[in-house]
């Protein structure tokens, strides 16, 4: 692919989705009165925005909105910290794997948001519950990354650090472990994303914190424009928090292609 | 004067257990490598070739009879050994000065000492302006030399060398064995060369050695009597080359059988 060509498809690109931004908003501003959907189902965007100024005066958006970032901050760290280090460990010993992975596929399968009301009744209206349901939903992505990873490593690699008299440690640290940052970081985006949905599930279930909280709030009082917002807020919380892992993966993974590093 | 022998193998055989019973890949083999000399192994697929490598790097433990090297019985992975397979094994996060280094930087090499015989060595594969290259950035044959140099770079006195070309291009490979051949002069060392390329066996040895079909043994020794082991593309066309070659495709019936 030459330079040229490159450029023209990231200007073309660009230029086809601020497009589509374009016609998307101007569809949500003028669509509900062409269609004559009433403003209490879809409210078009200027009510909205009217909406997310008045509840950043009156309900305490920035707030709210600051609480659920922190929740999704430490569930998404705790979780990946969590699920790396189990993941690692696991993939290391062979037999660890053999007896944990009927008990690590069950709580797999086990809806991790379902958890909630039971973390509610343990932990009472606090930012914890919350955490404790986006680390659960975080961990299994990153950790059956990091295991798949640890397995796949190319044993002839292993082999030619063995043939240099390599400790197991050298190996973990000059072989396995970069190996495993590119699948890392892959679970890493998902997690980023998951941790929203269990931050906001929690919210949902219980407190008076939060744009979950909003979210439902708004719902009790039959203010579409307000859930709109809080939905809005939840997506922004998302995108940054998937950016800033596509910051340091682009950090770590420098040495990659370029084009296996560009996928959003 | 008696000869220095550098690789000994000592009536190894080779079982691998398997669902009913075992599987013998080598069977009584000998071989012993003198020193600066390079030996072949040729013989058909399966017949336990990469197996003697891995016990010649001390990756594996024979089942029955021992090797040797430099006089001293392989019981584990030691430094007089190294080994380069088909694959370049380059580690993708590092630069190419540093996968030169990798083998070293295990060994506890000072870092002062490393880099200077990285960068020697890369100078000689002519690869110097590609040190902070990354593996992707680079040709198949450029990757090659620098798992030569990797090899080269923890200064052992065996090379072990399973097809190390037989991933890259006609016209690649030449320059490589050529490349390879000059290296092994200069440096004196000694290798064994695993390959299915008979006409790289004839140019690159002093010796090759046949293996028969699973369970290996070696079933024929060929000296190769041609001058200039250190330039193999003159030697390809030597009159006796032909002959050899002939012997060798005689002796693993290649012709006589459907592959």
């Amino acid at each position: 692919m030459s330079e040229t060509t490159n450029s023209s498809v990231v200007w073309k690109g660009t230029a086809a989705s601020l497009a589509l931004l374009i016609a998307f908003l101007a569809a949500w501003q003028w669509g509900p009165g062409l269609l004559r959907i009433p403003p209490f189902i879809i409210p078009p965007l200027s009510m909205v925005a009217e909406e997310a100024v008045r509840m950043w005066h009156v309900s305490g958006l920035a707030f709210h909105t600051g609480i659920t970032a922190a929740e999704v901050l430490a569930g998404f760290i705790l979780g990946s910290l969590l699920g790396a280090f189990i993941g690692y460990l696991i993939g290391m010993s062979p037999t660890a794997e053999f007896a944990l992975s009927p008990y690590i596929l069950a709580l797999q399968i086990a809806p991790k948001v379902a958890f909630a009301p039971l973390f509610i009744l343990w932990m009472g209206f606090t930012v914890y519950p919350k955490i404790l349901v986006a680390i659960l939903i975080v961990f299994f992505p990153v950790m059956v990354n990091v295991l798949t990873a640890i397995r796949t490593v190319d044993p002839d690699l292993i082999n030619l650090a063995r043939a240099f008299k390599a400790s197991r440690a050298q190996i973990f640290w000059k072989i396995e472990f970069p190996a495993s940052l590119p699948p890392l970081f892959a679970g890493l985006r998902i997690g980023s994303t998951l941790a929203v949905v269990g931050v906001v599930v929690g919210e949902l279930v219980g407190g008076n914190m939060g744009l979950g909280y909003l979210l439902s709030f708004g719902e009790g009082q039959a203010n579409t424009a307000m859930v709109f917002v809080a939905i809005v807020m939840l997506t922004l919380v998302g995108g940054i928090a998937y950016l800033l892992v596509i910051l340091i993966e682009q950090r770590v993974l420098h040495y990659l292609p370029k084009r296996a590093q560009m996928g959003f | 004067m008696p000869e220095v022998i550098r690789l000994e193998y000592r009536n190894v055989t080779m079982r691998f257990a398997q669902m009913a019973g075992h599987l013998t890949a080598v069977q009584g083999v000998s071989i012993a490598v003198r020193d600066g000399e390079v030996v072949s192994l040729i013989g058909p697929s399966g017949c336990g070739k990469s197996t003697l490598l891995n016990i010649g790097s001390g990756l594996t433990a024979p089942s029955e009879g021992q090797a040797f090297v430099d006089g001293d019985r392989v019981e584990g992975p030691n430094a007089h050994v190294a080994f380069m397979l088909q694959k370049d094994l380059l580690l993708p996060w590092r630069t190419v000065a540093e996968n030169v280094m990798f083998g070293v930087e295990i060994q506890g090499v000072a870092p002062a000492e490393r880099r200077r015989r990285a960068q020697a060595l890369l100078e000689n594969l002519k690869l110097a302006e590609f040190s902070g290259h990354y593996p992707h950035q680079l040709s198949g044959g450029m990757r090659q030399r620098v798992a030569l140099a990797r090899t080269l770079a923890v200064d052992p006195t065996v090379l072990l060398l399973d097809e190390p070309f037989s991933a890259v291009d006609a016209q690649t490979r030449m320059v490589l064995q050529r490349e390879l051949a000059q290296t092994l002069q200069r440096a004196g060392k000694t290798a064994l060369l695993i390959t299915h390329d008979l006409l790289e066996a004839v140019t690159l040895s002093d010796r090759v050695l046949v293996m028969s079909r699973r369970p290996g043994r070696i079933i024929d020794e060929i000296a190769i009597d041609i001058p200039d082991r250190d330039e193999p593309l003159k030697r390809r066309t030597h009159p006796k080359v032909t002959d050899y070659v002939n012997r060798l495709m005689d002796r693993l019936d290649i012709g006589t059988v459907p592959a």
